[in-house]
């Protein structure tokens, strides 16, 4: 029985090697370990991976062209839908989605999917010319205005279908949240992100850095000036939130935005670049998802002592357990059931310290989580020299306010279907623009869906 | 990769120097008030600064950079037909006054006062409102006359110009706020408005001043950043006791609100470090030209 093979253990720097450096975490399997892991799927005639996967990737379809080494196909299966599997196999929470309905789960461990994915993706950049593709130009421009997930998704599905595609990004690198937002140890720059960018760009797509569309130029402008017949909208997720807690203006309290960009996207780890980043000796970050897991391991490694506090429990932390899992071989402190009541301040307004409570889990919310209920009396305070907010994003409003009959829902996402059309004829949406701050997967199948939309649009006029 | 050209450097004061870039749709959409983020090269900071000038048919954005950190004198060092890694813009909300009718725009009288290398983004505001057939007046403030910035520009586009200088060696002998007292006390002059645009230090004073009058006080912050378009908070400001984005809420806000002590606390936020790279990037220049 093929399922008898134990999941094939995943090659990971050194816990205390890897906490000192920016290199990736996990080194991904070589062939004969995704050759063997792969012969572990069952190959199920109901495959509830498939059902479970937001994109519906053919699962079983390309793991079994794994097990006979025929990596091509493979890649073409995954193609089918999706545009970005090196990087959907790091960063997805596949423990929530594909490998969490694994039937082999139930009794052992589920299939590596994910790591399975991730192989092919990035044999698929060393072996295949993925620009190669046979294109016919049809005349017509479509602009996509951000290059994170969602954007590029899209891009690359209108550019095969031969679109004029231009990119609208407004910081000065290409990728969005996969620059600025996670961290090289999670996701290599120069290695995937970049990589997968320039196989649009032999597809033909144009980038344009530094415009933010809604004040460098406006949709209006695109459209009525420039000759884009449809515009896309993979703007991203907006602003960071804060707690509204005293002391959250001294110096030393950031966001896990600021944080993240000063260390991912100005490299500011890096000696040779100029951009400040302020770390201290201390460092409690506040939050329990992804990107709060970023923040403290990139804390970590530039010399903090570093720990998590989050309101709930440790079931109910959002993060890819992957990432708590190696959190915590890094040597980062969990403290569950601990909520900021202030931040403490020195004389001079720098932070010296967090006050927090105590929590317990009560009923169950609207998530379905128990929610946090505040242990009355259980105050105390905890020592540290910066504080980093991870809670999430509220939607930026720019585009709401410079766009003629662009609707949001009351708050603040852009409205649009199930196909990504919003209330502007010829204007699309996807991603956590319209979703509020959600997943890479996600981001991506809503750009494909978009595409599509967006070509039935331009020839239905 | 797409760069942005200098098509004009000139040096306006001891360390204070005036760059054109060829940026047409950023001159496209500016407006006075607005500010742009610019990145030297690869290695550089994401500096933001406020617009000095526009000329959509030129296709070029005007800015003026005091050398203050590792940035911004890597700026200076370039020249004429060098090119920049980045320059993004206009970013923030243009001055209120764009918005306004030329019916609500009659007969109000603006008194402006500038304060050293702040002198750079009132002049395309003052420039707008005297197009816009607005008396102006305007305060330019520096430590000395040495110092003084667009005087010449300024004197062109408004009514009445006034020039204190700290040491007396140009006009006004006093700091800009005991100037505003003499035009308001000795001259009678009233105004509707005062915009301050300076260091953070000035526009405290300023707003403390114009509140003696009850003479309602726009500033413009000039917060720390890092995006410039909302994502990253650095630029927060308590105006009112509420926190605002300088970036996406601002630059300008009602200068009778904001607390300057904090916002001058957190500008300082990365000082020390900027201090060391300062050191590192000196002692480097040095080796390389010996």
């Amino acid at each position: 029985m093929a399922n008898k093979i134990p999941r094939v253990s995943v090659r990971e720097q050194e816990p205390a090697v890897r906490a000192t450096n920016f290199e990736e975490v996990c080194y991904g399997y070589n062939s004969e370990e995704a050759q063997l892991e792969a012969s572990r799927c069952l190959n199920c005639k109901n495959p509830r991976c498939v059902a479970a996967c937001p994109v519906n990737i053919n699962i079983p379809a390309f793991i079994s062209k794994i097990a006979e080494g025929d990596y091509a196909t493979a890649s073409a299966i995954i193609a089918e839908d999706s545009s970005l599997p090196s990087i959907c196999g790091r960063v997805c929470p596949q423990e929530n989605q594909c490998e969490g309905s694994c039937i082999l789960g139930i009794k052992s461990e589920p299939v590596a999917i994910g790591k399975l994915e991730r192989f092919v993706g990035d044999w698929s950049l060393e072996n295949e010319c993925k620009g190669c593709a046979d294109i016919t130009p049809n005349g017509h421009k479509v602009a996509v205005i951000g290059s994170g997930p969602s954007g590029l998704a899209c891009a690359s599905d209108l550019a095969k279908m031969g679109y004029d595609v231009t990119v609208f990004e407004a910081l000065h690198k290409l990728g969005g949240v996969l620059v600025y937002g996670i961290p090289e140890f999670r996701l290599p720059k120069e290695k995937i992100v970049a990589r997968e960018i320039d196989s649009l760009r032999k597809l033909g797509v144009k980038f344009e850095t530094d415009v933010v569309v809604g004040r460098t130029i406006t949709i209006d402008s695109l459209m009525d000036n420039e000759g884009f017949d449809a515009v896309f909208i993979g703007s991203g997720a907006g602003l960071p939130r804060f707690m509204g807690i005293e002391g959250e203006n001294f110096n030393g309290v950031v966001s896990a935005n600021e944080f993240l960009t000063r260390a991912n996207l100005m490299r500011a780890f890096d000696e040779g670049y100029d951009t400040p980043i302020y770390v201290g000796k201390k460092v409690v970050v506040v939050g329990g998802g992804n990107v709060a897991m970023d923040a403290v391991r990139t804390a970590k490694r530039l010399g903090a002592e570093s720990t998590i506090v989050y309101r709930r429990s440790e079931a109910e932390l959002p993060a890819r357990r992957e990432e708590v899992h190696h959190a915590k071989e890094e040597g980062i402190e969990f403290r569950m059931l601990t909520n900021p009541t202030s931040i403490l301040g020195d004389e001079k307004g720098w932070v010296k310290g967090l006050r927090c409570i105590e929590m317990e889990l009560g009923e169950p919310d609207e998530s379905g989580r128990r929610s946090p209920v505040k242990k009355q009396g259980s105050d105390f305070e905890v020592e540290c020299d910066v504080v980093i907010m991870a809670l999430g994003t509220s939607p930026n409003p720019l585009l709401k306010q410079t766009t003629k009959g662009l609707e949001t829902n009351r708050r603040g996402c852009i409205v649009a279907t199930e196909d990504g059309a919003t209330t502007r004829e010829g204007v699309f949406a996807g991603g956590d623009a319209v979703t509020g701050a959600a997943t890479v997967i996600l981001a991506m199948g809503a750009g494909r869906k978009a595409a599509k939309a967006i070509d039935e649009y331009i020839k239905s006029k | 990769m797409l760069m942005f050209k200098i098509v004009e450097k000139r040096a306006l004061a001891d360390n204070i120097y005036l760059l054109r870039i060829e940026a047409p749709r950023v001159a496209a959409s500016a407006l006075p008030g607005q500010f742009v983020i610019v990145r030297v090269d690869e290695q550089g900071e994401r500096v933001p600064l406020t617009i000095a000038d526009f000329d959509q048919a030129e296709g070029t954005v005007t800015i003026v950079i005091q050398t203050i950190g590792v940035s911004t004198r890597k700026l200076c060092t370039l020249n004429e037909g060098d090119y920049i890694a980045d320059f993004v813009g206009p970013l923030g909300n243009p001055s209120e006054f764009v918005h306004m009718s030329s019916e609500e725009l009659k007969g109000r009288r603006y008194l402006f006062v500038a304060g050293g290398v702040g002198t750079a983004p009132v002049y395309p505001q003052v420039k707008w409102l005297h197009e816009h057939g607005v008396e102006v007046d305007v305060i330019i403030g520096a430590k000395t006359a040495s110092m003084l910035i667009y005087t010449e520009e300024m004197e062109k586009v408004c009514s009445n110009l006034y020039i204190a200088t700290d040491d007396g060696s140009r006009g006004f002998k006093g700091m800009v706020t005991a100037k505003i007292k003499e035009l308001i006390d000795v001259e009678g002059k009233k105004y509707d408005e005062c915009v301050a645009i300076g260091p953070m230090i000035m526009m405290k004073f300023v707003t403390l001043t114009t509140r003696e009058y009850s003479l309602p006080t726009t500033v413009s912050l000039n917060a720390l950043m890092v995006d410039g378009t909302g994502m990253c908070g650095a630029c927060r400001v308590t105006v009112g006791g509420k926190t605002y984005f300088t970036c996406v809420d601002g630059p300008e806000f009602d200068g009778h609100q904001v607390d300057f002590d904090e916002a001058m606390r957190r500008q300082a936020m990365y000082r020390s470090q900027e201090g060391e790279a300062n050191e590192k990037h000196n002692h480097k220049c040095n080796c390389y030209g010996k």
